[in-house]
């Protein structure tokens, strides 16, 4: 018999605590995957943010830190300088990267570092309970925005690759989406290529942005919450390559 | 070379690998000495962001086994609590220089020491401690350097340098002799990929019931074990003192000279300075409360360390306060002053 598939060594084998249908799991297998074909497990370094990934080490059978809320791009910073050998990563939700995290994330990219950042946007705060982040679209229903987001007062989605992809320190960022396989597959090409580049020492930071579904809180149910992604979030968040 | 220069070398010689810090009044001499030595050492240097990102810099070189420091002055310190305590939290070594000003908020940029709660009370949330250490001259201020790095790397916890504005910019002859370092446990825990072994997590969250209370238990031995074992201090002129005064860093120099001007006067008394404000010297303050009438504690606040003098003493003797806030700088004679009096009060009746 021909094994046609097997489950990369590097995701471990143990059921995680993600809610049905959340799209961490597919983002976690396909990073652990890119790290097992590219064959670096054994100098990569993962950094888990605070936010619903904040357990990834739990998952992902690489060297990690879980760091405090939305430092992790400055951590990371701290990592790479003093080890430009290894393979940094950051895995950070969108509460944490675009919310208390944004100052990091911006001049980690300012300063060109050799990192790469998976960036998992699902327009919520999940951990705490489905609140309004800065990448809710207007109009969504979340615990803090019960009649939908108003851009009056409640200001307008984040566009943190947008925002990214025009500083000079950065040499990749795309948008992908989990929505269907054709899209999983790009997102899976995408972030092997942000690794590559780091690999290669590209002069400047890569981030793949990952439209990412969260049923629970968006209150769908998990076919739908995939249509959402394609039919309304990627209108506001278009999928597609920015830069490199 | 001026006390943030000369830490900064030290900090050098100490095998600092890599520096992170933001500019701040009245330490800027430590990044812009260390932007070009590090340079030329081929270590690292990096002008972060914010205070909040030069901790967690450190956080991230110290998670990789590397000797890591920052520095700043009290607002920046402020902000820098967050990654404070989660180094604690995630035992991880790391050096962080508060040259003290005024406060609170902005304040101003005069020296200070009111920033001793903060330092040794832990200062962020949660449980915890770092080591302090209290230098009073430039000289131990660069003999703290190694120390710090040593004392953190065995511990695996933050520890502080306690100076202020006036350590930080006077000028002093120093000797930079890299001193033997201690026998240090091997970093089996840091981050440096997984190859050839099972996987290392750096962590603070505990979530499984109970296993964050045995991470607390865990800390709070090692704390007593530092209690135990690192305590510095000097002990000045205490042989018959009727009256001791008990101040750090740079208002211990100014408390020392009161002492001397007392003494030549005929007055008994004598200087407890503590080295290690925290560990704090509890049992060398609590034997000196058995035998001697008067404690003057002299500090740059309104009254801070007094509160841990008061805890030695334990009611045994009366503890007064000698302390100017808001970056003012007490001067010999006021000390000198306030000694006289307290001679008038000791008078056995």
């Amino acid at each position: 018999m021909k094994t046609v598939l097997r489950r990369t060594a590097v995701l471990k084998d143990c059921p995680t605590h993600y809610c049905p249908g959340c799209g961490h799991g597919i983002a976690h297998r396909l990073v652990a995957e890119v790290i097992d074909e590219l064959g670096i497990q054994g100098r990569t370094i993962g950094i888990a943010p605070v936010g619903c990934a904040v357990l990834a080490y739990n998952y992902l059978d690489v060297d990690m830190v879980e760091v405090a809320h939305g430092r992790a791009p400055a951590v990371a910073t701290g990592m790479k300088r003093t080890n430009p050998d290894k393979v940094i990563f950051s895995y950070q939700g969108d509460g944490d990267l675009a919310a208390i995290g944004t100052a990091e994330i911006i001049h980690a990219a300012q300063r060109g570092e050799r990192i790469t950042v998976i960036f998992i946007n699902n327009a919520v705060f999940g951990m705490t309970g489905g609140q309004m982040a800065p990448t809710t679209v207007l109009g969504q229903v979340t615990a803090t925005t019960p009649a939908g987001r108003q851009s009056n007062g409640q200001g307008y989605p984040l566009p943190v690759s947008e925002l990214l992809a025009i500083l000079p320190g950065t040499v990749y960022v795309e948008r992908c989406a989990l929505s269907s396989v054709p899209r999983i597959r790009q997102a899976k090409a995408a972030i092997k290529h942000a690794f590559e580049l780091q690999i290669n020492d590209a002069e400047g930071l890569s981030l793949v942005e990952v439209l990412s579904p969260c049923p629970t809180y968006w209150r769908m149910t998990p076919s739908k919450a995939m249509t959402w992604i394609e039919e309304d979030m990627s209108k506001v968040f278009p999928i597609g390559r920015l830069k490199g | 070379m001026c006390g943030n220069e000369a830490l900064a070398e030290a900090a050098i010689q100490a095998g600092c690998d890599a520096y992170f810090g933001y500019p701040i009044t009245p330490q800027n001499e430590v990044s812009a000495y260390l932007a070009r030595r590090m340079a030329e050492e081929g270590r690292v240097f990096v002008q972060s962001e914010s205070e909040l990102a030069a901790i967690n810099m450190v956080f991230g070189a110290s998670a990789t086994g590397k000797r890591a420091m920052t520095s700043s002055s009290s607002p920046g310190i402020s902000l820098m609590q967050e990654g404070i305590s989660y180094l604690a939290g995630a035992e991880l070594p790391a050096v962080v220089v508060n040259v003290m000003r005024g406060g609170p908020g902005l304040g101003n940029i005069a020296p200070s020491q009111a920033d001793y709660f903060q330092a040794t009370r832990g200062g962020g949330h949660g449980d915890y401690r770092s080591i302090v250490l209290g230098p009073s001259s430039v000289q131990e201020l660069v003999d703290c350097m190694p120390l710090a790095f040593d004392l953190a790397d065995q511990y695996r916890m933050p520890v502080m340098i306690l100076a202020d504005g006036i350590l930080g910019q006077m000028m002093e002859p120093i000797v930079l002799e890299p001193k033997p370092r201690r026998e240090l446990p091997s970093k089996d825990w840091a981050l440096t990929g997984k190859d050839g072994r099972p996987q290392n997590i750096v962590r603070s969250l505990r979530l499984a019931e109970g296993a964050l209370e045995e991470l607390n238990n865990r800390l709070q031995a090692r704390y007593r074990e530092i209690q135990e074992n690192e305590v510095l201090c000097e002990e000045y002129l205490l042989d018959d003192a009727e009256i001791v005064v008990v101040a750090y860093g740079i208002a211990a120099r100014i408390a020392r000279a009161a002492v001397d001007a007392a003494q030549e006067e005929g007055i008994a008394v004598g200087l407890i300075r503590p080295i290690t404000l925290w560990p704090f010297p509890m049992k060398q303050i609590s034997r000196a409360a058995e035998t001697f009438r008067l404690f003057l504690a002299v500090e740059m606040s309104s009254g801070q360390m007094v509160e841990d003098v008061q805890l030695a003493v334990a009611g045994k003797a009366p503890v007064l306060l000698h302390g100017r806030s808001g970056g003012g700088v007490p001067s010999v004679d006021e000390v000198l002053a306030k000694i006289r009096q307290l001679t008038i009060h000791s008078t056995p009746v």
